[in-house]
Parts: structure tokens; sequence; C-alpha cells
């Protein structure tokens, strides 16, 4: 919402205040300002001027020279201006003024400063200037010649200020309204809350009689089919409309609002719209058959042609505005072709209605037509402000000459609104705010907002306007507002003490995060829904159970249209758009969920697995991610040891170079180097590895408990062995004998030398490893030794694994 | 024998004064005091001293054994130490060389400020809880006084999966489902990904982070909000930061306000960052609607209590000057190493 201040003091004619002492008052009220612009922020030194002589410049074709009265002196000006002319009254900047910007509209920060020069040899001693270089215009001011300085009319007072004149000192203040004060998206509404503010007189304009004869009802009746949709219809008749431009002051304050000014009748609609609220429509009554209107809601599949042309197709849950015979308009959207006012319009049928508010809101986006007015209507209007403002755009009517207004007015208002009733206990108030504000201070506040306060039933009586004040809670902000959030004393929460916490999933993350960082893995963040396309980028088959999406109905497009069931995709996005900005050696991982549909259709939420994603391309393999992974499992309190099973062949990952991640014989996740098809598919031009760990299973098996066991006093024994194996034992084959065989007395073993080629047979490898005995409770003997030995060595034997010679 | 004693001590002290390796005083002492060394030579012919002589010469041969064993001791003390620093001096490295760096990687900005939030609460006795990202429409709109048809609903831009099940638009629905619990007090924040239908741009993103915070108690009041937050607002960006409360809208929270700080760049004084305003926008907050607490079943006579709601990603753009919203989610290291 934009208004000019000095349409907000037209109603608050007391108001004194700097630009910036308004908007910090109102904001602090509750009405927020969101910026201003003084419109005279960049001109300076521009007044009226009327051209007393023009002559040819001696040296150039295009220019002139005018000797230009401009109050206290006559002073000369070259101008390239082609509608100069002896006798007009022009806006013109003196040497060392400024103005906004240039001729073609465009707006220099500061302004551009005007200084005395010659033009082709002849002394210039100032400017005149177009509406865009005082920084509008046509839009707003309609009269402006197309390409030219701004002419004033004849009555403008030569050397009087052509800023004033122009309606331009004055500045225009943006608000963000809240959609519960409905009554402030008018300029009444806001000056009301300005002059409570800064504590004074509120003089909003008075509506007399109108009308001069004559019977609206005479003229048209009204019937509405649907009351739970039309609170209100009024209708007031004008006849003998002309059309002709609005006074200046009604353009410059519609200019000021961001109105363009098209005639009197639009101007006044407009002018009103804004002022009360109100949206208002015109009909031109010769078009209206049986002189008859109706309000009801429209035939399934209708269409219906609006003002602006385009052909609509309508339901039965939207509601139309109908003569005798026809549909006239979409109620609180748009007015149809076929009624609209033209210039040769005689007699017009004013039309100033409440709709229900969520019907208006859900028709206008079925319709696919959001207007002004039915912004305003589907915030839900104040029927009582119906009135009002079809009056007041009576009165204007009047005012403007611009017809002859019909006395009466046609008015179905079946249940009329009644002001709420709300008690006021202040106790209760300040015990909500932590303040000690007395009935009376509160009541000055109300009487402030037009709110009445009932001294024998303790209740405060809500004008109809205020349609957001409901209970208690809602009077507890007036009296916040007023008393001033500021002055509102500190304190903080005096009850009982509670314990501050994470949760335990939210710890065995943080350690997930530590880790991966130690690792030089950074944290990446990907969204949570993604393009169905992404499973076959990963080459998954189709009938893969991460398939089975949840999908939004609404997606910003194809690309965010499913929620992920695999964390992959965002991951491997992440590692080519650094791979293709040349990052080396990337390390990323992400903490987030993915989404797995409990049913499909879905009929209840989703499971949201959290999934934390190792990526990394550059220096490292396979056998780094897995460090990361046991890092971390050893931190979290995970000390059984981990298998790795390599045969589920996963499709994105490389078939001989992945495995699933098993602890305790439940299945926690996965790493793997990924497929080269699905780097190529990703733009990724190099190896790369992903690890992907179920969180919610890690969770479970996740503990900070831990227990002392000793320091070994006794020394160990090592034992190294060289076992000559067919290539397909997985050494972890291996690893499991000792951990089977080792007993208490093997305390560790270390892979020290793998090794194919010369000197083994083909098919064959030599792995090393070297053993490591202890006792806790004594010195190991040779023959305790060669006893555990023995047993390892027989089931290496079973496995078809020789001891190298 | 006097004599010769005094000699063997006279010519092994000068010796070993001009030693200048270890290995030459070791071949000193062994020609001196070894086997067959001068000394124990003379030690060899006692038995030619007369008895009663035996003791004083005998004593004689332990005062030259000692006084060498001592200038042994001396030279060769000194002769380490000499070595010793040679070594040092032999041993000076650059140490404006590189460093061995680890690498180690970096925390996404919004966890940083996430975390900086959860410190601050849970030292103020708040527990920090989740709720599901895919939320249904009724906590995350009917139970916080957001009706069917609200137009808050299409001002959201919500995510619909169906009819009953949305993306959250907002973290607000885990207060729903922790007042609806009905464990009394409560204390909590609640931080976690929300959704809204904006395009991507330099300022919107369609996913983001909220942290929502919560306090439900007897007596609770707007000063506490008050009081709270101004901690808060202290403890995140600096001691000297003030507050302003100024009124606002939230269908779930009346009184509601949108609390600013102090420009935490210029302090106040006005710059880019405020334009101008010297206050930054942070968060929104309120006190509970009576119509929230009678959904979850807590009886708005009896209890009162505050919410709020701060931006994640708002934080950490102003706290870390980034420019670009859509940096946060393109994973580029060359941004996440700044953190």
């Amino acid at each position: 919402m934009n208004t000019p201040l000095s349409w907000i003091k037209a109603y608050v004619p007391e108001l004194e205040c700097t630009d910036q002492e308004y908007t910090d008052a109102m904001t602090l009220s509750g009405t927020k300002v969101e910026n201003f612009e003084r419109l005279d922020a960049d001109l300076d030194k521009i007044i009226i001027g009327q051209i007393e002589k023009i002559e040819r410049h001696p040296d150039a074709d295009k220019l002139v020279i005018c000797q230009v009265n401009v109050g206290n002196e006559t002073i000369q000006i070259v101008t390239g201006a082609q509608n100069v002319k002896e006798g007009i009254k022009v806006p013109v900047v003196l040497d060392g003024g400024r103005v906004a910007g240039g001729h073609d509209g465009s707006r220099t920060k500061g302004g551009i400063k005007i200084k005395k020069g010659k033009l082709r040899g002849v002394e210039s001693y100032g400017m005149m200037c177009s509406i865009e270089e005082l920084g509008s215009s046509r839009d707003f001011y309609p009269e402006a010649p197309e390409d030219g300085i701004y002419i004033f009319p004849d009555t403008a007072v030569v050397g009087s200020d052509a800023i004033e004149a122009l309606g331009l000192h004055d500045t225009v203040f943006e608000y963000e309204i809240t959609s519960n004060r409905v009554d402030c998206f008018g300029v009444i509404g806001i000056a009301r809350e300005a002059a409570a503010t800064f504590k004074k007189p509120f003089v909003p304009p008075v509506v007399t009689q109108t009308g001069r004869g004559g019977n609206a009802a005479d003229e048209i009746s009204v019937e509405v089919q649907a009351p739970d949709l039309c609170t209100r219809y009024c209708a007031r008749v004008v006849k003998n409309v002309k059309i002709s431009p609005s006074p200046e002051w009604m353009q410059r304050r519609l200019a000021a609002s961001g109105i363009r000014p098209i005639n009197n009748l639009v101007d006044i609609t407009n002018y009103v719209m804004e002022e009360f609220g109100q949206p208002m429509h015109a009909y031109d009554l010769s078009t209206i058959a049986g002189k008859k209107i109706i309000v009801r809601r429209a035939d399934e599949g209708e269409k219906f042609m609006t003002l602006d042309g385009q052909e609509r197709i309508l339901d039965n849950n939207m509601l139309m505005i109908c003569d005798a015979e026809k549909s006239i308009g979409i109620a609180g959207i748009m007015g149809g072709e076929n009624s609209k006012i033209t210039d040769d319009v005689k007699d017009v049928l004013f039309e100033a209605a409440t709709f229900d508010g969520t019907n208006i809101r859900l028709s206008a986006k079925r319709v696919g037509l959001r207007t002004d007015a039915s912004g305003k209507f589907e915030k839900g209007l104040d029927p009582e402000n119906a009135k009002a403002a079809i009056d007041r755009a009576c009165q204007l009517i009047e005012e403007l000459g611009a017809g002859e207004v019909v006395s009466g007015m046609v008015d179905v208002y079946p249940n009329p609104v009644k002001p709420k009733r709300i008690k006021i206990e202040m106790d209760k108030i300040n015990s909500l705010l932590g303040t000690d504000v007395s009935l009376d201070t509160a009541k000055e506040y109300f009487k402030r907002l037009e709110i009445e306060y009932d001294d024998a039933t303790g209740e405060a009586v809500i004008p109809t306007f205020r349609q957001d004040l409901l209970g208690r809670a809602d009077m507890a902000e007036e009296v916040a507002r007023f008393f001033g959030y500021d002055n509102i004393p500190v304190s903080l929460p005096s009850g009982e003490a509670t314990a501050g916490k994470l949760s335990f999933k939210m710890r065995v993350e943080s350690v997930a995060r530590d880790i991966a960082e130690f690792c030089g893995f950074s944290q990446g963040m990907t969204y949570s829904f993604e393009s169905p396309k992404v499973f076959d980028k990963l080459m998954l088959p189709e009938d893969s159970p991460l398939r089975k999406t949840v999908n939004i109905m609404n997606p910003l497009g194809e690309d965010f249209s499913v929620m992920r069931t695999t964390s992959l995709n965002g991951m491997l996005v992440s590692l080519a758009t650094n791979y293709n900005r040349r990052n080396k050696n990337v390390r990323l991982y992400e903490l987030g969920n993915i989404y797995l549909p409990k049913s499909l259709p879905v009929t209840e939420l989703p499971e949201e697995r959290m999934q934390f994603t190792l990526g990394m391309y550059g220096d490292g393999d396979f056998f780094d991610m897995k460090g990361v992974i046991e890092e971390f499992f050893d931190k979290i309190g995970l000390s059984k040891k981990e298998e790795y099973d390599p045969t589920d062949k996963k499709p994105y990952l490389h078939p001989g170079r992945q495995a699933d991640i098993i602890y305790d014989g439940r299945k926690v996740g996965y790493l793997g180097e990924v497929h080269p098809q699905v780097a190529e598919n990703y733009g990724i031009g190099d190896r790369a590895y992903i690890a992907v760990i179920d969180m919610p299973e890690i969770v479970d098996l996740a503990t900070f408990d831990r227990k002392y066991t000793g320091i070994a006093k006794y020394p160990a024994v090592t034992r190294d062995i060289a076992m000559v194996m067919p290539k397909d034992i997985l050494v972890g084959q291996v690893e499991k004998v000792f951990d089977e065989k080792g007993g208490k007395l093997l305390e560790s073993y270390n892979l020290f030398d793998i090794y194919e080629g010369a000197q083994i047979k083909s098919g064959y490898k030599s792995v090393a490893y070297s053993l490591s005995f202890r006792a806790l409770d004594r010195t190991l003997e040779d023959k305790d030794i060669v006893a555990v030995m023995d047993k390892i060595l027989a089931a290496l034997k079973d496995m078809g694994i020789e001891l190298r010679s | 024998m006097k004599d010769r004693l005094q000699k063997i001590r006279e010519e092994a002290i000068s010796k070993i004064q001009a030693s200048d390796s270890l290995e030459k005083l070791n071949e000193i002492k062994v020609a001196i005091l070894g086997k067959k060394g001068e000394l124990t030579e003379v030690l060899k012919g006692m038995k030619d001293v007369a008895a009663e002589d035996r003791p004083a010469v005998g004593q004689m041969v332990n005062d030259t054994r000692a006084a060498i064993e001592e200038k042994l001791e001396e030279v060769k003390n000194n002769l380490s130490k000499a070595m010793r620093e040679a070594k040092l001096k032999s041993e000076v490295i650059d140490v404006t060389l590189p460093a061995k760096k680890n690498n180690v990687g970096h925390r996404h900005p919004n966890t940083i400020a996430l975390e900086e939030l959860q410190r601050i609460f849970v030292g103020m006795g708040y527990e920090v809880v989740e709720g599901p990202e895919v939320e249904y429409d009724y906590y995350n709109f009917e139970a916080l006084n957001i009706p069917a048809n609200h137009p808050a609903k299409d001002e959201q831009d919500t995510f619909y999966i169906n009819d009953k099940i949305v993306l959250r638009t907002q973290t607000s629905p885990v207060q729903a489902r922790v007042m609806e619990k009905g464990k009394l007090p409560i204390r909590m924040i609640a931080p976690g990904r929300v959704f809204r239908a904006d395009e991507v741009d330099a300022t919107h993103s369609p996913s983001f982070h909220q942290v929502e915070g919560l306090v439900v108690d007897k007596n609770v009041t707007f000063a506490d909000l008050k009081g709270t937050l101004a901690q808060f607002a202290k403890e995140l960006f600096g001691e000297e930061t003030k507050v302003k409360f100024r009124p606002h809208h939230f269908p779930f929270t009346e009184p509601s306000a949108e609390m600013d700080v102090t420009c935490f760049k210029c302090g106040g004084k006005g710059c880019r960052m405020c334009k101008d305003s010297g206050w930054i926008e942070i968060l929104g907050c309120g006190m509970v609607h009576p119509n929230v607490f009678k959904m979850c079943g807590i009886d708005p006579e009896e209890y009162t209590g505050f919410a709020f709601g701060i931006g994640l990603e708002r934080i950490a753009l102003l706290k870390y000057e980034i420019d670009d919203m859509r940096l946060l989610y393109e994973n580029d290291v060359r941004f996440l190493k700044q953190f």
C-alpha cells in the first residue's frame, strides 16, 4: 500500500512530523512503513516561468532561444524542445538547481545539477523541464505532452514554486499491512492509526446527504440469491454522466499512490477504493436488462467475457452479478465486456458490495484472474463500510460535476453486522503482558481507536471495521501497541527449571560431522526434492523400490517434483559442480533426510530417514572411505568388527568395488566407487567414491558408555605368517578365521603385505600378516602360541590356503 | 718413583688437554690407564717397593690416577658439549617452509549458525526437538489457528503432497506436536528444514531452515519474551546489541511482534547491510494464541506462553555477509572452506 503523506494529513490536519519520525512512530505502533520516497528529493530551484519571446538560434536549426519571465527577472534559455510557444507557462530550473533525471525518463541518483552555460555559442541561464525530468511520467500526469516541455494551465502563477504546483512537495510512504488489518488497506484506516499514534484529532471525510431527487429504487432493483456469499449489496444510480478528466488534486493523489488517472468516473472509483478500501464497480445502466441486478452462483461451465476481452470459464462455486437476462460481472473480480462504461455512457449504476472473502479468493484463483478489487475482497470487507464508500463516491460525483446523483440507495443487507463486545479484564491483560496498565489508560487507547468502552458491563464495543479484534489477547495487543512495546519491561521466565539438552540422535549426528570433518570432508546441503529422471541417471532398474516416491502435487517444475528416496543424486551433483569448476581433491558430506512412502498413493506421513552421505574424488580411494566409516563407528561405541559384503551389486556403483556395510548382522549402509557410466552421466571425470550410512540403524546401535579394561602389563609376542591363497578368497575371510580361532590370546593382527605376480602361481596371491599375542595375567610361553597358531593354520588349510615356504 | 709418577701425570694432562676428539681421548685413556698403560705398569712395579713405603707410594699412584681421570672427564664433557652445539647448528631449518596439514573439512555455515543458537538456548534450559518435514496439513495450519481456506495458506506458497499432507512451510507445527503431548512446562527449540514454493534466486530458496522456540508455563509474560530474546541477541551478536520489538501479525500468536537488532556491521549507525536504518530484522515472535492452546488441549486461562521463529539462512547470510543464498546449496568447496 503506497500513500502520500499529504493525503494522510488531510484527515489528521494537526499531524506535524518529519518523514523519519513518521516512519518510526507508525512502525512501532504496528503500521509498518517499509520505506518512503520524497518526491522532491532530487528537485531544486524549479519555478513557473512564462515564455515571452522565441527566436531562432543563429547557428543551430534545432535550437531556439527563449526569453522566459521567471517572476523577478527575465532570463534567456536555449532549448531544443519542439513544443515551446510564446505565452506558455512552464517549469524552469534555474542556474544551480537540480532535476531528477533525463528527458527519456531515466533517473540519476541525487539528481542532475543544472548550470548556466553556452549552447552553440549562445548563453543559457537554466532549463525548461519535461515531466520525466521532474521524476514522474505521463502515466501520472496524462496532460503532459508526449515529447516536450510540461505546460501549466494559464492560471499558474509566474515565479511561484513549480514543484508545489505539481504536488511534488510530498512523501510517498509504502506500508506493509498485515492480512488481519483489513481496515488499513484504505487511507482512512491508516490515517486513524496515525492520529492515534500521534495523539492528534482524526478528521475523516464527512459524507453529507447526496442526490438531487428521484429514487434509486425506481431505477433499479436488486435480488441477492446467494446471501451466504454476498453479505451486502449497495446500488446507486447517476444520470447524465459527463466524462472528463478529474481535477488535479485527485489526479495527484492517485498518481502518488501509483494509480494512473484516466477520467473522472474511473478516478472516483479508484479514489474511493484507496480511501475507504472498498472496491466499487460502475455499469452502464442502459446495458442492464430489466433494470434488475441478480446476484447468484454461476452455471457450471458458463462462459463469460470479462472487460479485458478475455473469455473465462466459470463453475457454480463462483458468484456472478447478473441482470434479468445475462451475466454482467464476476462478483468482486472483474466486470463484463457487455456492461462496461464507454465514453458515450449516459447513466451509470454504481455497485459497492461485500462478498465472502474465501469464495472470492478461491474463485480468483480458479479463474486465474487476481485484480486489485479481488485482492481487497478476499480479505473479507466490512459491510458497513460499503455504504459509506458508495455515498462518498456520489458526493465526489456531485462535487466534480460528473453527473446527476439519484437520491436513495438500493441496499440488500439481510443480516447487518453488530459490533462485537469483548470483556476487558485488566488484571489478565497485565499478567499476559507483564505490565501494570490502568483501566483508564487502556480506555484512553481504545478511544483513540474508536473503540467504545461500556462502563456498565466492563466491555469494549468493537467497531465493525476492526474484524481482527476477537478476544482478550487481541485487546492485549491494542493495549501493548499504544503502551509501547518498548515500554513493556524485560524479564526472564521464572518457573521451574528445565534441563537443556540435545536428543541422542542429534549427539550421534554431531559426532558424524566431527569425524567427517577430521577426515577432510566439508558439509554440503542439497534439496529434498529432485527430478524423477535422476533414477535413470543412477541406472536404477525400472522395478527399483527407490523409484517409489512421494510426489509433490504443485512442484516448481519437474526438476523439483519428487521427494528423494536416496541421497546419492544430491551428492553426485555437488561433486560434479566442484569438478566442473576445477576444484581438486574434493570431499563432501551431507546429513539429510530421504523420504520413503509407507504406501502409495500416500495416505500417511512418509518415513523420514536421516542419511549420512560421504562423497569424494581426487586423492583417496575405497579404503580411505572405509577408514572414515570405521573411525565414525569407533567414536560412537560400535566396537564390534564391521563386515563388508560385496555381493549386492548396486547398479550405480562399480561392480567390483562396492560393499554393503554390515554391523552386528544388520545392514547399516554401503560404500563403493561410483560406476564410471554414472560418473559420466553426472559429468565427473575422475574416480569418485561414495558412502551412505543409514543413521536410524546406527543411532539404534550407538552408545557413549565406555568401560576401562586395563592396560596390558605383560609383553606381547608376535608371529608373522605369509600365505598363498586363491585370488577370490577375501582377506576378510582370513581375518574371520583369526577372529574365530585366535581365542583370547590373539590380541591383534595386521596385514603387512599383499602381492600377486612373479613367484606366485597364476590365480593366486600372497598375503602376509603379523599376529600379536598377549595374556593379561602372565607372560606367554611358546607352547601357548603354538597351540593357537595350530588351530588357525588348520582352519586356513581347510580353506585351501597354504603357508608360503 | 715419585718423579716418574709426576712425569706421567704432567704428560698425561697436557696430552688430554690437547685432544680434540673423543676418540683421541679414549686412546690416551688406554695408553695410561689401560691394562698395559703406563700407570698400570707403575703399579706392577709396586712389588719392588719396600714394604714400609708401599702405602705412601700407593697413595701417590691413586692420586695420580684420580687427577688424570678427573681431567679426562672434564675434557670429555667439554668436547661433548661442543659437538652437540655443532650438531644443533647444522640442523637449523627454515621455519617458514609450508606446514603439513591434515586438510580438515569445514562445517556448513547453516550448521555453524544453528549450533550457536542451540548452545545459547540449551544453556537457558531449552530442549532441542525435531518434527517431520513432510507434515499433516492439520499441524502445519489448523492446529496453529490457520483454518482451512485461510489466506495465510496461500501467502506461504505451500507445496502439497495431497489434500492432507504438505511439505511443512514452517517449524511451528513442532510446537503443536509438543504441546499436544501435554508435558508441561515446555521450553524447547525445534530446528529444521522448511519448504515454500519460491523460485530459486539470490534471496529465495524453495527449501530453507527455521528454528522454532516455545515456552509454556504458568505466568509467562510478554516481558519474559522480550527478556529472553534480548539475551539471545546479545549472546549471538555481542553484548552491545540492542533489540527493538515491532507489532506484527501471525495467526498463531497474539500479541505478535517482529524483533530487530542493532546492525552488527555498523553498530546501528547505518550502513549498506541495514539499508541505513541501523536495524536488522531477525525474527518473528509473540504470545501463544489462546486458540492454539485450545487446539492442543492446554487451558489458556491457566497457562500462557511465547513462541518465536528464526530463519537460519537469514542469520547465516547476515552474520557471514554472504550475498547470494544459492551459494548455500551449491556446495562449492571454495565457499565451504571459508567457514
